[in-house]
């Protein structure tokens, strides 16, 4: 009996003594959950090569307060049922400091509650705004503002004098959103909406839409969505015979979607973050040298063009590293404030300016407007 | 309406339409040998549009596709040597749920070989951005293409049931399985011939299709949706009726887009579907005294 009394207690005593132990000198488990299969994979791929490249030189240059960084990474599929259960996972069993993800608007939306719930740090590389407004306190996100992309779009429309738009979007969170800041910018840029279509994600077709734009006779065409069928858009809308401009959102920053349009890609015209151009920027530029190393990396290592979705993981993960170093521990509630306060902070995205009231900290100067020339991504004119 | 848009409209139901019904016939033929719906269909015509996209970088385009249909009959042909053939006296179930299998291993195989990254098949005329002009309204020529290959697919597989002595042993075993054997025909063979020749049909439309709605590696599925609602609305196993359903169910969307929103394109041609059921449950060109006969 009493030896058995002993060893419960020194088990209990080695229990106690290994807790706070393990808390500082363990790895710093970060989560992440991508759609790196399924509709999205176009971003989440991308996000998940860069976060293991990422995880892979931080821990081979020591790690983060001389901690290993452990990255478990989730393919959610873009499913937000997928997701939902995935967060829980991480928050409950794996006690992550931090999530990076989900890649899509949609999946952000159903995992920002439950990061809110369990105060759970969330780096969303989704672009709807409505996943920081209202502000959830420890939800933040890289990607630039739908509404920023939409100002862009409208400034150039209404420079050109083509106020009498179509507009186009996919059935999904970003599509859904981008279509509601289309609708809520217009009348302040005197732009007048002709008509307004949701297609499915899935969608192989679009040329019974365009028909309907068409017979509208818009001036141009806005789509918003960030699947393949951004491609079946531009081909369907030149196989009408239709030579308004289209323009795209931001979602289009992947040369994948310019390669299967093929010519059909020609002039398009989107705003979008400067990761795809950084070869004409500027010397001095604040972003140049981290996008061009950035780029060097990504595109020796995986042997493929680098986009601006892994950008926005990149985003995510300097972000989050830059927290912990200056928060000077892995302490959640610390490394949130570190976030909250992160002003001047240079990613692929833009310049970062996080505060209180703002947990994306971008503004309209992270856009530049690009077209394609020549099966490539230019500065646009 | 004005004309050229009503003719713009009907050339735009035929392109979807084309599509649908070249990704219907594939399912007739298996139907037609064994009874059961290959649920693997959509991933024949994927994994034959990802085969041809890839050779076509290296090899002239027609022999690319030949090289990826005859690829995609030897993926066929190996489904049913692994999968069905040892099977005694499989139940319609039983043959359904492994087909829902092999189409699942066969999404993740391609997902392995290739990636998830979307591609595209050059055109087989011009580019992506030439249309031929009609009375003031556009089609693209690819669709053309894909209108022109399906008649020729119905046209060769009508002649070859009819006037072959392969393809009426394949009638035969459609008919009444126990009398084929009897007769001296190898109805095991038989099975293995249609998985290869519904693979080669599902490759061939897959190449076909590409330049159109793109190939990726998850896409076969709400292809393969498609084209079972056309293969049932026609009435299952006549791939003449699949065409002529395909064509009419792309003109119904199409001409539903122009009246309604396009969120309710899929609601009018599901709620087309089970009225004809109720009315024709054959379909709209199938006899229900013959597929009466039928197992499934």
């Amino acid at each position: 009996m009493r030896t058995s009394a002993t060893r419960i207690v020194l088990a209990f005593a080695f229990v106690l003594a290994a807790l706070p132990l393990a808390a500082q000198t363990g790895t710093i488990k970060i989560g992440a959950i991508l759609g790196v299969t399924g509709p999205a994979s176009n971003l989440g791929a991308p996000e998940a090569k860069t976060l293991e490249m990422l995880v892979e030189q931080t821990n081979a240059t020591g790690g983060l307060l001389g901690r290993k960084v452990e990255l478990i990474l989730k393919d959610s599929g873009a499913s937000p049922e997928k997701a939902i259960s995935f967060a829980r996972q991480l928050i409950e069993e794996e006690q992550v400091l931090a999530i990076i993800g989900p890649s899509t608007s949609g999946e952000s939306m159903k995992v920002k509650d439950i990061c809110e719930e369990s105060q759970a740090i969330l780096l969303s590389c989704a672009a709807a705004e409505t996943i920081v407004k209202p502000v959830a306190k420890w939800v933040f996100k890289t990607p630039q503002n739908d509404s920023f992309a939409v100002i862009w779009i409208y400034r150039y429309l209404k420079e050109r004098g083509l106020t009498k738009i179509g507009v186009v979007a996919s059935n999904t969170g970003f599509g859904n959103g981008g279509k509601a800041q289309l609708e809520k910018y217009a009348p302040e840029y005197g732009i007048e909406i002709l008509i307004a279509e949701v297609y499915d994600k899935e969608a192989t077709d679009l040329t019974g839409v365009l028909t309907k734009l068409k017979a509208k006779e818009v001036q141009a065409v806005v789509n918003w969505s960030i699947e393949p069928a951004q491609s079946l858009v531009a081909k369907n809308l030149r196989q009408l015979g239709m030579t308004a401009p289209l323009l795209q959102s931001h979602g289009f920053g992947n040369i994948k979607y310019v390669e299967a349009a093929g010519q059909a890609a020609e002039g398009i015209i989107f705003p979008c973050g400067r990761l795809l151009v950084s070869g004409v920027l500027p010397a001095g530029h604040p972003q140049k040298r981290l996008l061009e190393n950035y780029k060097k990396q990504y595109e020796t290592r995986f042997k493929e063009d680098v986009s601006t979705f892994g950008g926005h993981a990149y985003d995510a993960f300097t972000i989050l590293a830059e927290a912990i170093k200056r928060a000077g521990s892995a302490d959640k509630a610390k490394v949130r404030d570190a976030i909250e306060n992160l002003k001047g902070f240079a990613g692929t995205a833009g310049i970062f300016n996080f505060s209180a009231a703002d947990h994306n900290g971008l503004d309209l100067s992270s856009f530049e407007m690009l077209t394609v020339k020549n099966g490539k991504f230019a500065l646009l004119q | 309406m004005p004309f050229d848009q009503i003719l713009q409209y009907f050339l735009a139901g035929i392109t979807e339409g084309a599509i649908y019904a070249v990704i219907a016939i594939g399912f007739n033929i298996i139907y037609n040998t064994t009874g059961i719906i290959n649920f693997a269909q959509g991933e024949f015509l994927v994994l034959g549009g990802m085969i041809a996209v890839t050779l076509s970088a290296i090899l002239p385009l027609p022999l690319a596709i030949v090289l990826a249909v005859a690829a995609t009959m030897a993926v066929g042909a190996l489904v049913d040597l692994v999968f069905i053939r040892w099977l005694a006296s499989p139940s319609v179930l039983r043959l359904v749920v492994i087909t829902i299998g092999v189409s699942i291993l066969l999404r993740e195989g391609m997902l392995h070989v290739w990636d998830e990254k979307v591609r595209a098949l050059r055109n087989f005329t011009g580019s992506e951005i030439s249309s031929v002009r009609l009375l003031g309204a556009y089609i693209a020529p690819q669709a053309l293409w894909v209108l022109g290959i399906a008649a020729v697919i119905v046209v060769a597989l009508a002649l070859f049931f009819r006037f072959t002595l392969m393809g009426r042993a394949m009638r035969a075993c459609a008919a009444n399985r126990t009398a084929a054997r009897l007769c001296g025909i190898n109805t095991r063979w038989m099975v293995t011939l249609s998985f290869c020749l519904s693979a080669g049909i599902g490759a061939l439309a897959g190449c076909a299709l590409s330049p159109l709605t793109q190939t990726q590696y998850d896409m076969g599925a709400p292809l393969a949706i498609k084209g079972f609602t056309v293969a049932i609305l026609g009435g299952l196993g006549n791939s003449m009726a699949a065409v002529a359903a395909g064509l009419i169910l792309g003109l119904l969307e199409v001409f539903s887009i122009s009246l309604l929103p396009l969120a309710y394109k899929d609601a009018v041609s599901l709620a087309v579907l089970l009225i004809v059921l109720f009315l024709r449950p054959g379909g709209l060109f199938g006899r229900l005294e013959a597929q009466r006969l039928k197992e499934f």
